[in-house]
């Protein structure tokens, strides 16, 4: 075998993803001996206030993220063809409802499994399918499904209004998860909790905006790896600790003036939309060959919920308003101008997800006033969040391919060439 | 009093022609309020003396509504995109847009873009258990109301609110009348010309529509009961259009005995309460006394004991899903609905509804195949 035929072998796996992937497991873990124990355990929708669950105790896991992990792990079809037949649930429905509401039944993988349910916690800041993908466990199942509703903000601020629906709605979610589990809502707890999730948000922001230096010290889709702490255990020490070893990672490549991502950074993009997860690596495969790396996303910051510790206020402001799903448009707008222009972007890659409507039907508009204001360039492709049947390889690899000309002609025009 | 005839020759030609209804009445001095689907506070606009009209989308072309919109967004929505970017809407004052699911807090958002006609949008709570909830909707309607104020320079009182909710509630109880003595006269009342008769309500003002009402059933109660022997479903869905698709029931002996259509019985089956402090709180108690809606949680969910009930009182024997295609709320309910339909020996078939030009000949052959199994 000649030298050139020798594969490159695997960068080690960092300590911080090996840590992210442990905390992962290690809820699975609890969450299956918390049941063994006879403890109630719940289903909670990924922006769901985690503060109440982390306060009371309780386990709490995220079949968002689960869907997602079964997507990338190309574990999807059989999930989904049974969703799609037997189940008889529609093909237009989001992917990530169609493989849990059809996991539910058998809950039978090799690892990450997720016992049934004792109650089903619903946040619609995210969308409305989870209200409606809930609906369908608490009936199927017959357990009691407590709705958050965060009501979709028409104003670029939180109306008082709003804000004590939610909060009578919070303290009547607390008062029934009391009875419901026998434990109770401790103050201290509570202003604790908030406490760490603060630090951990800001650990996360940081990490986050590390990308904007030159070159970008990580392969920007390593960031996605490290949602499920962000997900799941937002409100835990073991976070604190993984977003810690994660920044020094990232500043020991800021010193060294290197990156993860391998190669030469010719295009710094902006990545909007979920993670096309059951397409993850054939989408790294492409843009690295064509020198594009993700510096900054919308998605991942969604779970950046900036309030002040002890003031529930500000923490239903923050759970109402982050997600850019439940802003007016001009908000979700004015953050992503804000972010192209910090990340130093030379383009935008837009996600036009099959399964997320709320991201998908307003998109073209977002296109429109993003180019306006910025000037950045843009391109989209069709795909899924974990529908693997939504996606061509050759579409993404043919408009990833023009849009380097585009932003190659973009790049000669402001250098003036 | 006019005669059944005429009156059911008068809803067909509302029906068919919304546009001339917004001509006449603009042509009358009145403003329009354009209101989308579904349970928008039509009676607020009404109280301010303008005429509410519904906005259900058309059978139509999708253009410029590609424009904000992706082929997966349910017709009736990329429908009213269309007509309002085409300025079919031209005329309409304002349009009421609630966020009721994902392509509708878009679609408000893409409306508030593109289309020249101002919107009018707010939140329903979807916690609908909590006495919160109702004081949020009535700030809701209560910032709907000045909306309305602003744009029409005037003030809209409390009195003039009692009235409209009389009219509205006496209507609503007109079209329960209705939908119930509908079984009894099904020589007349064909499936087309039950979906008229509703579809008709959305573009008259309500106290108009009311003498319509009333004469329609004071027509069909004079006549006998009529002994149908042929077979009898009743609709869930959204919508139950176009009459080409209703036609196709007529031609295999299917009668449609009741509905649970967003576009029909869905609004008017519930009152507005006389429980209420204020005739706003009043108007918001009637969203959280809505029952078997895709749209409106629920945590029993009662749609398919609904459409049970519905089945034995109209002595039904199967339900058509008339489902809209795209349309996530409905499909989500689909398969609990159904299951409770089979468990309790009632057959069903779900249709896709589009609105975009097109043949029904698939709905066809599988309304043929259902009729011989029912």
């Amino acid at each position: 075998m000649s030298e050139q035929q020798v594969k490159k072998p695997k960068r080690p796996m960092s300590k911080s993803l090996i840590m992210v992937r442990q905390q992962l497991a290690d809820l699975y873990t609890e969450a299956g001996e918390a049941k063994a124990r006879g403890e109630k355990i719940g289903w909670a929708a990924s922006i769901f206030p985690q503060e109440i669950c982390e306060t009371l105790g309780l386990v709490v896991l995220y079949p968002e993220n689960h869907s997602a992990g079964i997507a990338a792990r190309h574990q999807a079809d059989p999930f989904l063809q049974r969703a799609e037949g037997e189940l008889e649930y529609n093909n237009d429905i989001c992917s990530y409802a169609k493989i849990n509401l059809s996991y539910i039944d058998t809950r039978n993988l090799e690892a990450n499994n997720m016992p049934l349910p004792d109650f089903m916690l619903i946040a619609n800041n995210i969308c409305n399918q989870v209200t409606k993908w809930y609906e369908n466990i608490g009936k199927r199942y017959n357990v009691p499904v407590y709705m958050l509703d965060m009501s979709f903000n028409h104003e670029n601020f939180v109306t008082d209004s709003r804000l004590k629906y939610i909060r009578a709605q919070m303290e009547d979610i607390i008062a029934s998860l009391e009875k419901l589990t026998g434990k109770k809502f401790d103050q201290d707890r509570f202003r604790e909790v908030m406490e760490i999730s603060a630090e951990n948000k800001d650990l996360w922001i940081k990490a986050n905006e590390l990308q904007a230096n030159s070159p970008a010290p990580l392969n920007g889709f390593e960031l996605f790896n490290y949602m499920s702490a962000m997900v799941c255990c937002r409100g835990k020490r073991s976070t604190t600790e993984i977003l810690k070893q994660l920044i020094s990672e990232i500043e020991e490549h800021i010193e060294k003036g290197d990156s993860t991502y391998p190669g030469e950074q010719k295009y710094r993009v902006f990545w909007e939309g979920i993670a096309c997860w059951p397409h993850f690596s054939h989408n790294f495969k492409v843009m690295k060959k064509l020198g594009m790396n993700i510096v900054a996303t919308a998605y991942v910051r969604a779970w950046a919920l900036d309030y002040i510790p002890g003031d529930l206020d500000s923490l239903i402001k923050a759970y109402t308003f982050t997600p850019s799903n439940n802003t007016p448009i001009e908000t979700l707008v004015e953050r992503r101008s804000r972010d192209l222009i910090k990340f130093k972007c030379d383009g935008m890659i837009y996600h036009l997800n099959r399964s997320c409507k709320v991201m998908a039907m307003q998109q073209a508009e977002i296109q429109r006033r993003l180019t306006e204001i910025t000037g950045v360039p843009y391109v989209s492709f069709d795909g899924d969040q974990s529908d693997f049947r939504n996606y061509s390889e050759a579409q993404f690899e043919t408009r990833m391919e023009a849009f380097t000309e585009i932003m190659d002609q973009h790049k000669a025009v402001r250098e003036g060439k | 009093m006019a005669n059944l005839e005429a009156r059911l020759k008068e809803v067909k030609t509302i029906a068919k022609s919304p546009k001339a209804q917004l001509k006449k009445y603009l042509a009358a001095g009145k403003k329009v309020m354009g209101c989308f689907p579904m349970y928008v506070p039509e009676v607020i606009a009404h109280a301010a003396g303008m005429v509410p009209m519904g906005m259900w989308g058309a059978q139509t072309e999708q253009k410029l509504s590609k424009l904000y919109l992706p082929a997966f967004a349910c017709p009736l929505m990329q429908s009213n995109m269309e007509l309002g970017l085409r300025g079919t809407y031209e005329g309409v004052t304002a349009a009421m847009i609630p966020t009721m699911c994902d392509t509708f807090r878009c679609v408000s958002q893409n409306w508030k873009s593109g289309v020249k006609i101002p919107m009018i949008s707010f939140s329903f709570p979807q916690n609908r258990k909590l006495q919160a909830s109702v004081e949020f909707l009535e700030t809701e309607y209560e910032h709907v109301k000045s909306c309305i104020e602003e744009i029409l320079g005037t003030k809209i009182t409390d009195e003039a609110l009692e009235n409209s909710v009389k009219i509205y509630n006496e209507h609503a109880k007109l079209m329960m009348k209705f939908a119930e003595i509908v079984p009894d006269h099904l020589d007349v009342i064909t499936p087309t010309v039950r979906h008229e008769v509703m579809k008709s309500a959305m573009f008259v003002d309500k106290a108009e529509h009311i003498e319509i009402m009333k004469d329609i059933i004071a027509g069909l109660e004079a006549r006998p009961a009529f002994n149908w022997t042929g077979k009898r479903v009743v609709l869930t869905g959204i919508t139950a259009e176009p009459e080409s698709f209703l036609k196709i029931f007529e031609d295999n002996g299917l009668a449609v005995v009741a509905d649970d259509l967003g576009q029909e019985m869905r609004q008017y089956r519930t009152l507005i309460p006389d429980e209420g402090k204020t005739v706003m709180e009043r108007i918001a108690r009637q969203w959280n006394n809505r029952y078997a809606c895709p749209l409106a949680h629920d945590e029993e969910f009662s749609r398919g004991d609904h459409l049970l009930d519905l089945c034995n009182k109209t002595k039904a024997t199967g339900v058509v899903v008339c489902l809209m295609k795209f349309c996530d709320p409905e499909e989500y309910d689909f398969p609990l609905y159904n299951k409770q339909l089979r468990d309790a020996g009632i057959p069903s078939l779900s249709l896709d509804i589009d609105q975009q030009p097109t043949n029904y000949d698939q709905a066809r052959t599988r309304l043929q195949a259902f009729a011989e199994i029912l």
